[in-house]
């Protein structure tokens, strides 16, 4: 394996890390502000916080560090994806820093304004579909060279039905995956009543999230008939994601072994992140931006691997650390203490 | 929008973020320290109040971190969008600091999270205390990688440039560039400054406004205490910045003492105003004074801006930047001064209400001469974004919605400021310290834990 595909192999990891943790998070606080206006919050509300409390700054950084490692790993990158990428990308910044924001205010301060948690869950509706742009346009079509400066063509991406495909899936499978880790956890806690209306929400969501992936490699058979070809090479990993899909709602369906259900869906993702990934090699954007001819020096690309390493020397520790302590803390988990400062 | 516009639109557009950012960024790295300071006494000295002093703390340093980090993540990602063409060349030398940052950050996020939910969890609060550490060292050493990108920017070593493409990088070097030292430990420094006199400021300001409670006279004693001895370290690495400025940046320093003609026994200008000879009026002069702090030698020579061409010149209004940062270093350092010294000696006045007014009034003070600091190191490399290497002009983005942008992000900052005060001042006014240690002290009787 060399540097490269080491490099891009490492984002591509935190991404979907971020793309799972954002996604829990991200519905969690729809279903929270859904719960309200259906006044059913008692039975929500509780289980939602407890779960994101602790967690909610460690979400955010997964982003930053993919986006800092792109710009390390893959400096042009900032050159294409930065000038086209403005307006977007500044849209679900501002979307971030008022949800990211209103979570603390409103959990620390001001506990229970209806106004807030119904932003707050609007908001990471939005963040998901803006930032899943990116994956649109990386796809190649979208962006010109004008006078060796890259423009972005709004009408073009707009009127594009794989833009709204992906804009689709990325909304259904945020709803999925949080409804689906929920039910767990809501499981784990003991609550009966959040776990049984979760499962509702998952089930419910399971199906929309499948057509519209399903519909993405069809828009790409008509757009991208590379890389829908370099889709096909990768069919094992498509069928075997498919299977977790079904083992997932099998467990679902049948009430039995919630956390093995988030297993299989985490392997699902998993599977068609990579899968997806893969395909779409050697493009970080087509056609004008490959991972050989925007790789960094050697010298930085080996510091940058050594400074991982480490770093992830601490990290890993540390998150198990959470993970007992909250996650996987019965006492916590069921909210017998509250140890909030 | 041609290009030019989008330069100045790119530039007003990050000083705004960076401004608003630096605010919450400074606290979030000075008050961890503030609180693991105040536990680690409460703990030693066995006495409550401390503890609970870092209890409050805490809980007021989740809503300053919430718009620190999500500010954070604004300018992190605006690099990239407004400065494409300065990120793609630096990013090849200078992202090992920027990805090590991530990591500090990281690594505070999961130990803040893990510390604010383990109040009284564990039996010994000695293990509580150590959750502190990697808070307070990731909130550290996030300000010290961030600010090495920015002394790389200043002074860019660590590469060649051989026909326009970049040959021999090495991360290190680049790091380890000569503005370095001075500009991390100067922010470090100054960060725990402000932290201790914002903090300091509260507690003046609850002992003036009827509280009279022995919780804020020993907040007040303990963040004067840090808060000089952090000001009398900041005034030191003042001093060495501007022996490095005389170095390696003359153009700087000239500029900000109005410095025109390379002379020795130079004079240092205080206030004043230019006319249209370039003639300082009305200025407070020290003979030797430049020449002093350039070099430690009042004969000393020292560069004027008549060595620069007039396009490579920083704006003169730098002096006025420089000359109030200094200003209020002094101011503050000379008042918890007289502050621990009329302890010390049994004097009255210090607990007088003008004097407690002077404290409330260094809070906000310090956090100006942070900005004041900011604007001056940042205004006075104009016109490079790359010192001697790419112009600011060169580096901003092509694209034609700076301006729109502007306008949202400052609706963002204004919806977050206004926020961030509103939500402390409930959380505080609703919960006065005297209710809470009562609060306290019924748990305690029912249940002890």
């Amino acid at each position: 394996m060399n540097l490269e595909i080491l490099g891009i192999t490492v984002l591509w990891t935190f991404l979907f890390g971020y793309i799972m943790v954002g996604a829990i998070d991200f519905g969690a606080g729809f279903f929270n502000a859904y719960s309200r206006i259906t006044g059913k919050e008692r039975i929500l509300t509780r289980v939602i916080q407890r779960y994101l409390s602790p967690v909610w700054e460690i979400t955010n950084v997964f982003l930053v560090f993919f986006f800092v490692g792109i710009i390390g790993f893959f400096p042009k990158t900032a050159f294409y994806y930065g000038t086209t990428l403005l307006v977007p990308v500044s849209f679900g910044v501002i979307l971030l820093a008022i949800r990211g924001s209103y979570y603390a205010f409103e959990t620390y301060g001001a506990r229970g304004h209806k106004g807030y948690s119904f932003m707050y869950g609007l908001a990471g509706l939005l963040i998901p579909a803006s930032l899943s742009i990116v994956l649109t346009i990386s796809e190649g079509g979208f962006i010109e060279m004008v006078d060796g400066n890259p423009v972005l063509d709004y009408w073009k991406l707009f009127t594009s039905p794989l833009t709204w495909s992906i804009v689709v899936l990325s909304l259904s499978a945020t709803l999925y995956i949080s409804a689906v880790f929920l039910t767990w956890y809501a499981n784990k806690a003991g609550d009966a009543d959040a776990t049984s209306l979760l499962r509702r929400y998952a089930l419910t969501w399971a199906v929309p999230t499948m057509i519209a992936a399903g519909g993405i490699i069809v828009e790409l058979r008509k757009y991208q008939p590379e890389h829908y070809n370099n889709i096909q090479t990768f069919w094992p990993m498509f069928l075997i994601s498919l299977l977790l899909f079904v083992g997932t709602v099998y467990l679902l369906f049948t009430k039995r072994q919630y956390g093995w259900a988030f297993a299989m869906l985490a392997g699902q993702f998993a599977f068609a992140f990579y899968g997806y990934g893969a395909s779409h090699y050697p493009y970080l954007l087509y056609p004008y931006l490959t991972i050989y001819d925007s790789f960094t020096n050697p010298a930085m690309a080996i510091s940058l691997i050594v400074v991982f390493v480490l770093g992830l020397c601490l990290l890993i520790p540390a998150l198990i650390l959470v993970m007992r302590l909250f996650l996987f803390d019965k006492d916590y988990v069921q909210g017998k203490d509250d140890y909030h400062a | 929008m041609g290009n030019e516009e989008a330069v100045f639109f790119s530039r007003v557009l990050t000083e705004t973020t960076l401004s608003f950012h630096i605010i919450y960024a400074t606290i979030g790295v000075g008050v961890p320290l503030m609180i693991m300071i105040a536990q680690w006494v409460g703990i030693k000295k066995n006495d409550e109040h401390y503890i609970l002093l870092a209890r409050r703390w805490a809980r007021g340093f989740v809503i300053t971190v919430a718009v620190g980090v999500v500010t954070g993540t604004a300018i992190g990602l605006q690099l990239s969008l407004l400065w494409p063409n300065f990120m793609e060349l630096a990013g090849n030398v200078i992202a090992l600091p920027l990805f090590m940052e991530t990591f500090a950050f990281f690594f505070e996020a999961i130990f803040l999270g893990i510390y604010l939910y383990t109040w009284d969890r564990f039996e010994n609060q000695k293990k509580h205390l150590l959750l502190l550490i990697p808070v307070a060292l990731g909130a550290a050493f996030s300000a010290v990688f961030i600010t090495i990108v920015n002394a790389f920017m200043n002074a860019p070593r660590g590469f060649d440039i051989v026909n326009g493409e970049l040959v021999n990088i090495s991360p290190l070097l680049a790091m380890f560039n000569p503005a370095m030292p001075t500009k991390v430990a100067h922010v470090v420094v100054t960060a725990f400054m402000t932290a201790a006199f914002l903090l300091a400021a509260i507690a003046a300001f609850r002992l003036l406004r009827g509280s009279d409670h022995v919780y804020h006279k020993k907040a007040l004693l303990l963040t004067m205490k840090v808060g000089f001895i952090f000001s009398i370290g900041a005034a030191v690495i003042g001093d060495f910045s501007g022996k490095y400025l005389a170095e390696y940046q003359p153009e700087k320093l000239a500029a900000a003492e109005w410095h025109f003609e390379t002379t020795d026994k130079a004079e240092l200008i205080l206030l004043g105003v230019l006319d249209e000879n370039n003639e300082a009026k009305y200025a407070i002069k020290i003979p030797y004074g430049l020449s002093v702090l350039a070099a430690n030698n009042p004969f000393a020579e020292v560069t004027g801006l008549d060595q620069f061409p007039e396009d490579e010149v920083p704006p003169l209004y730098i002096h006025y930047l420089f000359n109030f940062m200094v200003f209020i270093g002094m101011w503050m350092a000379f008042l918890s001064g007289v502050f621990l010294l009329g302890k010390w000696r049994n004097w009255t006045f210090t607990s007088t209400k003008w004097f407690r007014w002077l404290i409330v009034l260094g809070g906000p003070l310090s956090v100006l001469a942070i900005e004041l600091g900011w604007w001056f190191a940042e205004v006075g490399r104009q016109p490079w974004i790359l010192r001697d290497i790419m112009k600011v002009s060169e580096a901003a983005t092509t694209s034609g919605q700076v301006d729109l942008m502007l306008i949202l992000f400052c609706l963002l900052y204004l919806v977050l400021g206004v926020g961030s005060i509103v939500v402390l001042r409930r959380m505080f006014h609703r919960n006065p310290v005297e209710k809470e240690l009562e609060d306290r002290h019924a748990m305690k009787g029912r249940d002890v834990r």
